[in-house]
């Protein structure tokens, strides 16, 4: 929308600053149109800065010191999961970051995704649904659960959406479980179909053995929704969840219909949730109600807040970097201690053994430091959205200050 | 602050209540018994005067574990009615509570019951009177260091701050005291006491009596005490309270000390109850402790409490009628029953912010 008037008018400042470095170099200059290009062409944006992390990642872990924690097949398998995260991350920001609503039962939607792949390509149901077709089906059937919780407790106050959401979490796994007619309970649905690349490639099953294709899609589907969330936040409806998070009451006046557009964003993150869901599965091949806990709803809040809420790609860059400390970080580390042979030690009644610890199960102690550190120090995430920067940190001064600055600009 | 509408608050006790709750109690009675006669085996003939005893003895089980949501609750919405805050962290106090115990027992060197009344009478209360301190005083500095600073920050902080703190308390247990069961010292003998047609445990009975006993006592505290009435005056109005010459700090800090230190006693009777605890009780119990609070009507205390005692029944009727597994369930679909139908809860008497 800044495109139509930021584009025209600095072109006459534009051009008497390009006169005047006449002397750049003719790349400096390249890059700045490039990048000026991008500006204005986010997807592109997205889709090259997308491929270029996912050309970049599997090439770093080879450099020393990564390649001795692991293979490079190991690594990429690592890197698919993750990206499981991120779609997680990406659409729990949609519910937190853009509409500032709390949802702590986001797993729910993660573990519908998934039981809707395993009920569409299972030998359980005897169906064999591809997977592409299943990720849209995944979607809409998190989406409909999404409005199905949403409708009754979104006109209600956050504070209540939060303890539904997160009974709602805690339900639907005791669903999974208990209702073993049709989900076999805690055995979990398994030789869930692979997905196919119809030999694209040369490829048709994905197997279980090569990583590469699980990591290639699941890129592929993190670029779809990241375009689709770009725009969503830059439309009419992302303006409204951003009038909603700052002023519901005056957003109402404005004609903003607030139930339906808090419903949208809930259920958006729903479907996003589906989606990871379903691609978690086909890669999984088996799925079980112990997989979808609240620990899992727990880590996605952390990476949202921690990466910044609002700020799509920082949330993003938060989920993987989440993911992998938790999944190769606290291992070395836990390694490193032990080869440091720290005697153990008794303190009080309790037998203290550095060596023995796993720092493992620190994990959720640290997620938890880490959101309270963040909330009290630096509510806006590691990577800040300039918006929620602002929001967090005001001041009536700085309100005033800020509105001097909108005015200016 | 912004322009509020009318906020919840503390109550008062009042007796219209209590009339149905008798109503109410009659028709779980009967309930429970139909749930033994229908889920009896049927080889073994259950009669109708056969399946009175077991009804008694779950309708009290359903009475007891309802002290123990009720306890909880009573932290939830004092914290509710007082700061608006959804204190996630609260069924995390009550494990730390259970375990607090469960150490303090355990270091004294008991292992099961006591029979001397007087050594039993002594030790019970050293092991609420800690236990209550301790969690009291864990529930001010986790007030102090955590909420107090985002007090006026947008809504979204404080709950997610809540969220990482529960999430440290159980972690902290998780990994420094015991990532399994423990057992607790069941140190009330399992005696038990007739009344003409009635019998109860001893267990039950104390902490039936218990539980009441600190209610009432809350209740008298809240209405007539001169730290009550300010806790009542700040969740009314916390500026004009602050204009009155209320101070703020302290009154917010006393709701968490007495929130916790009620959840602490709840964690206490956990373990001497069930003689079991393990780091992860808190959530469930939270959770459910919560829908009581939102039952009973968030920021009633009055509410709170009978809200515990019908989450007990809900869950002991879903175990007799053979559903148990369905517990959480039952207790989750009745929260969004109560949310979607009346969210002011079963009193009423607040209005639920409806923005």
């Amino acid at each position: 929308m800044s495109d139509v008037s930021g584009g025209q008018k600095p072109a006459a400042g534009a051009g008497s600053s390009r006169s005047a470095r006449s002397a750049a170099s003719p790349v400096r200059v390249a890059l700045g149109l490039i990048g000026r290009y991008l500006g204005k062409h986010q997807s592109l944006a997205i889709v090259l800065g997308l491929a270029i992390t996912a050309a970049i990642l599997p090439l770093i872990v080879l450099l020393p010191p990564l390649n001795g924690f692991g293979t490079q097949k190991d690594f990429v398998a690592g890197f698919a999961d993750a990206g499981v995260f991120v779609l997680l991350a990406i659409g729990l920001n949609v519910v937190v970051g853009f509409a500032g609503l709390l949802d702590l039962g986001y797993a729910a939607f993660f573990a519908i995704g998934a039981y809707t792949y395993a009920y569409g390509a299972s030998p359980f149901t005897g169906l064999d649904i591809p997977f592409w077709p299943m990720l849209l089906v995944g979607a809409i059937v998190a989406a409909m659960f999404g409005v199905l919780l949403g409708a009754p407790t979104l006109r209600l106050r956050g504070d209540y959406l939060a303890i539904v959401t997160l009974g709602f979490g805690e339900i639907v796994p005791v669903v999974f479980l208990n209702a073993d007619t049709y989900t076999r309970g805690t055995n979990g649905i398994g030789g869930l179909s692979q997905p196919s690349a119809y030999g694209l490639l040369g490829l048709q099953g994905f197997g279980f053995t090569n990583p590469w294709p699980y990591f290639v899609t699941v890129v592929l589907i993190i670029a779809v929704a990241f375009i689709f969330l770009y725009r969503l936040q830059d439309s009419r409806i992302g303006r409204a969840w951003v009038a909603i998070r700052e002023d519901e009451l005056a957003a109402a006046s404005m004609g903003i219909n607030t139930i339906t557009t808090k419903l949208l964003a809930f259920s958006i993150g729903a479907s996003t949730s589906g989606l990871a869901g379903v691609f978690f599965a086909a890669k999984l091949s088996i799925v079980s109600p112990d997989q979808f806990g609240f620990t899992v709803s727990f880590t996605a809040l952390a990476m949202v807040v921690l990466g910044g809420m609002g700020n799509i790609w920082g949330v993003a860059v938060g989920a993987f970097v989440i993911y992998e400390i938790q999944s190769q970080g606290l291992k070395q580390l836990g390694a490193f201690v032990q080869s440091l042979h720290v005697p153990a030690f008794a303190l009080g009644p309790l037998n203290v053994d550095l060596g023995s610890v796993n720092f493992i199960n620190y994990q959720y102690l640290l997620y938890g430091l880490a959101l309270v550190l963040m909330m009290l120090l630096r509510p806006e995430g590691l990577f800040p959205s300039r918006r929620r920067r602002s929001e967090l940190h005001e001041t009536p001064e700085e309100a005033a200050e800020s509105n001097e600055e909108l005015v200016q600009a | 602050m912004t322009a509020t509408i009318a906020r919840p608050r503390l109550a008062g006790v009042s007796w219209r209540p209590l009339l149905g709750a008798v109503v109410v109690l009659a028709v779980a009675y009967l309930v429970i018994l139909a749930g033994i006669l229908y889920n009896a085996d049927p080889s073994q003939h259950l009669t109708l005067g056969g399946a009175l005893p077991q009804a008694q003895a779950q309708f009290i089980n359903a009475i007891t574990i309802g002290a123990i949501y009720a306890l909880i609750a009573l932290g939830y919405t004092m914290v509710y009615g007082i700061i608006e805050l959804i204190n996630f962290a609260h069924g995390e106090i009550f494990m730390c509570g259970s375990f607090v115990s469960w150490w303090l027992l355990t270091t004294l060197g008991f292992s099961g019951a006591i029979n001397d009344p007087l050594l039993l009478l002594g030790v019970l209360i050293l092991a609420f009177a800690v236990s209550m301190l301790v969690m009291g005083i864990v529930g001010v500095v986790i007030e102090r260091l955590a909420y107090r600073r985002l007090r006026n920050a947008p809504r979204l902080a404080p709950l997610i701050t809540a969220i990482g703190v529960s999430f440290i308390l159980q972690n902290i247990v998780f990994v420094v005291v015991s990532n399994s069961i423990v057992t607790t010292p069941q140190i009330i003998p399992n005696t038990v006491l007739t009344f003409g047609p009635l019998s109860i445990s001893l267990i039950n009975l104390f902490v039936i009596l218990l539980a009441l006993g600190l209610m009432v006592a809350l209740q008298l505290f809240v209405g007539r005490t001169r730290l009550g009435r300010a806790m009542r005056s700040t969740a009314i109005d916390r500026d004009a309270a602050q204009l009155m010459g209320v101070d703020i700090n302290t009154t917010i800090a006393l709701t968490f000390f007495i929130g916790s230190a009620l959840a602490g006693a709840a964690g206490v009777v956990q373990g001497l109850y069930f003689g079991i605890t393990v780091f992860n009780i808190g959530f469930q119990a939270g959770l459910k402790a919560f829908t009581a609070a939102v039952l009973g009507g968030i920021g009633n205390t009055t509410g709170a409490a009978l809200g515990g005692f019908a989450i007990g029944f809900l869950e002991v009727i879903s175990v007799v009628w053979g559903q148990g597994r369905w517990a959480e369930a039952v207790v989750f679909g009745t929260l969004v029953l109560v949310l979607v139908f009346r969210p002011t809860g079963i009193l009423g008497q607040q209005l639920a912010d409806r923005a």
